[in-house]
């Protein structure tokens, strides 16, 4: 049996598949491009920009940068934001409604707002070190994007079987680990993912909290572009993807394994 | 192996709401006791304080003489089964049956072999290998049973395990159930809220209401025999009906209901009657008879045919009340009647305070 789909469905999806992936296709076309400008279509077809990107030391140094900033504070805010998730569906009932509400908060205040005000406090309020006022302030960022992908993972979870496990000798502690953990494991998979990208792409909260001798990617190829205007951004924009989609299928091979072990 | 759970004295809150007062309940070695009543009745808070789930305001709980009340729940070992089953949902059948005897650090071949024996047990050797979310609602719960058994717990309590399952497979699962827990002697505590599932499968019934326990006795005394309004109405008892002894000769005592309506009962059957007391029975305790001058008058209303007999609706100066007439002579609605106790079928209670 054959289903008739109406042509302007068919023409609406392609529109919206044009939408979503077109821009991809812009811009790794741009990066391969062979001029000493941005264009599309690319004219001639070369690597050189993505070299250039390594033969530029302060490129160099933020990847590494970026990498580290965006590992460190998405592990701190799954630490953080996995038992908050947890205490918050478990005990649903005796805490008070405006708790979760507490942990989306920083989504609520503008990027710039929340980049400027950690400027002021942490970094010279207190002279935090920059590298660590950069983890504080991605960690905030990326928080609220944990605690809510896991609380939805854990709104299914039937908090019994957690029960079952410690009525049958397994101590609180180790049931969180080898029962309640395994069960939400795609979800901290996605908060990672989630976390991660957004960590590795921001710029409003950097670019408060960078300063002399350290950057992030996104920074520098903002301080890149305002002097060049090469198809190094184009290049860079790929090698980020690339980056992210490396550390989603490593994340999803080795936290899948390690799960399914147990 | 199996234990005596003793239950002394309990009070529990939930905030400042009081949930259950000064419970107390003795459970022998090898019995199997049901709590039964309607939810917010206090039962499975019950089962949770024993659980280790829950810590009690007040009192205490042992178990084979052992004192659980302030032992935290992983080191009770108590078999657990849930209304919901909860398998482990990551696991396979037999690693969700093993689970427990892991955690007591057995053997990996002894462990294998002991799982091997209970799904046999349980008729579910085929399904060894298979995830929980592949099962039937009668398979899961019988992983579930197979999962609080293999421990071989001195204690095992059920939490409505028979909700989620329909009809046929209830009735089937409530046999097996008490078959292993028959075989295996083990004490055990059944939360339900379904009375037939309560009085067919246990030695004793708690009835709860509100926290605390109307009436602990077998099916069988607690069906003919409850202690006391509550019980009687939650049991079947239609006809609550209030009386005052009025006058007495001998044996036999002249009592009054409301309404005026007055009846001469024997003390033969009831012992002793007191001056103010309640007259219950089911319909089966008042015979419809229009041949008769003693008796409460009735106008009858619907009449329903049980098969073995005809009942009516009828309407008293006592109030509405039930009552079963004779196959042999059907009688319409609007004709008047007596309905007479059957004292073998009626029971005397203590009036209401």
């Amino acid at each position: 049996m054959t289903r008739s789909v109406h042509p302007a469905l068919i023409g609406l999806a392609v529109l919206v598949f044009i939408f979503l992936v077109g821009p991809l296709v812009i811009v790794v076309g741009a990066a391969l491009s062979d001029t000493s400008f941005l264009t599309f279509p690319p004219q001639g077809l070369s690597l050189r920009w993505f070299e250039n990107i390594f033969e530029i030391a302060a490129f160099r140094r933020t990847i590494v940068t970026s990498l580290q900033i965006a590992f460190l504070s998405t592990g701190i805010a799954l630490v953080i934001g996995i038992p908050a998730a947890y205490a918050m569906n478990r005990y649903r009932i005796a805490l008070p409604g405006w708790l979760s509400t507490l942990f989306v908060l920083p989504v609520l205040v503008p990027e710039l707002v929340l980049g400027f005000s950690l400027l002021k406090s942490v970094a010279v309020q207190f002279t935090v070190p920059i590298y660590i006022s950069l983890v504080i302030g991605h960690t905030l960022l990326v928080l609220p994007y944990v605690v809510r992908v896991i609380s939805a993972s854990l709104a299914n979870f039937d908090f019994s079987v957690e029960e079952a496990a410690i009525s049958l000798g397994s101590p609180p502690l180790k049931t969180f680990f080898t029962i309640l953990l395994p069960n939400v494991r795609s979800g901290v998979i996605a908060a990672f993912i989630l976390a991660f990208i957004t960590s590795i792409n921001d710029v409003s909260i950097s670019i408060f909290m960078t300063g002399p001798g350290i950057s992030t990617l996104p920074i520098q190829l903002l301080a890149h572009t305002e002097q060049f205007f090469d198809p190094t951004v184009a290049s860079v924009s790929v090698l980020l993807m690339v980056l992210t989609v490396a550390v989603m299928a490593i994340v999803e091979r080795t936290l899948g394994l390690t799960f399914l072990a147990k | 192996m199996t234990q005596r759970l003793t239950i002394e004295n309990i009070t529990a809150h939930y905030g400042t709401t009081k949930v259950l007062e000064d419970l107390s309940l003795d459970i022998a070695e090898g019995e199997l006791v049901s709590l039964l009543g309607a939810s917010g009745c206090g039962k499975t808070t019950t089962l949770r304080l024993v659980a280790g789930f829950l810590a009690p305001t007040s009192g205490a709980i042992t178990l084979g003489g052992k004192d659980l009340t302030r032992l935290p729940a992983h080191k009770r070992d108590i078999g657990l089964v849930f209304q919901n089953y909860a398998l482990f949902p990551h696991l396979s059948v037999a690693d969700n049956v093993g689970f427990g005897l892991k955690q007591r650090g057995i053997a990996r071949d002894t462990r294998a072999k002991r799982v091997g024996a209970m799904l046999e047990r349980v008729g579910l050797s085929h399904l060894a290998d298979r995830l929980p979310g592949a099962l039937s609602g009668g398979q899961k719960q019988r992983v579930a049973l197979a999962r609080a058994l293999v421990i071989e717990p001195p204690l095992l309590m059920f939490d409505e395990p028979l909700s989620n399952l329909d009809a046929k497979l209830r009735i089937d699962m409530r046999v097996e159930i008490r078959q292993l827990q028959r075989a295996n002697g083990t004490t055990s505590v059944y939360v339900t809220h379904d009375q037939e599932e309560a009085f067919s499968i246990s030695d004793r019934v708690a009835i709860m209401h509100q926290g605390r326990i109307m009436q602990l006795d077998t099916p069988e005394v607690l069906y003919q025999r409850p202690a006391n309004a509550f019980v009687a109405r939650f049991v079947g008892f239609e006809n609550l009906i209030p009386m005052t002894v009025v006058a007495r000769d001998g044996e036999t005592a002249t009592v009054e209901a409301e309404g005026g309506v007055r009846l001469s009962l024997s003390s033969g059957h009831f012992g002793a009657i007191p001056d103010r007391f309640i007259l219950a029975s089911r319909a089966d305790g008042l015979a419809v008879s229009d041949e008769t001058n003693d008796g409460i008058p009735a106008t009858l209303g619907l009449r329903t045919y049980l098969g073995r007999a005809y009942q009516y609706q009828c309407e008293t100066p006592a109030g509405h009340l039930l009552a079963n007439g004779p196959l042999g002579r059907p009688l319409d609605p609007g004709a008047t009647a007596k309905l007479v106790p059957v004292p073998e079928q009626c029971t005397i209670l203590a009036p209401e305070a």
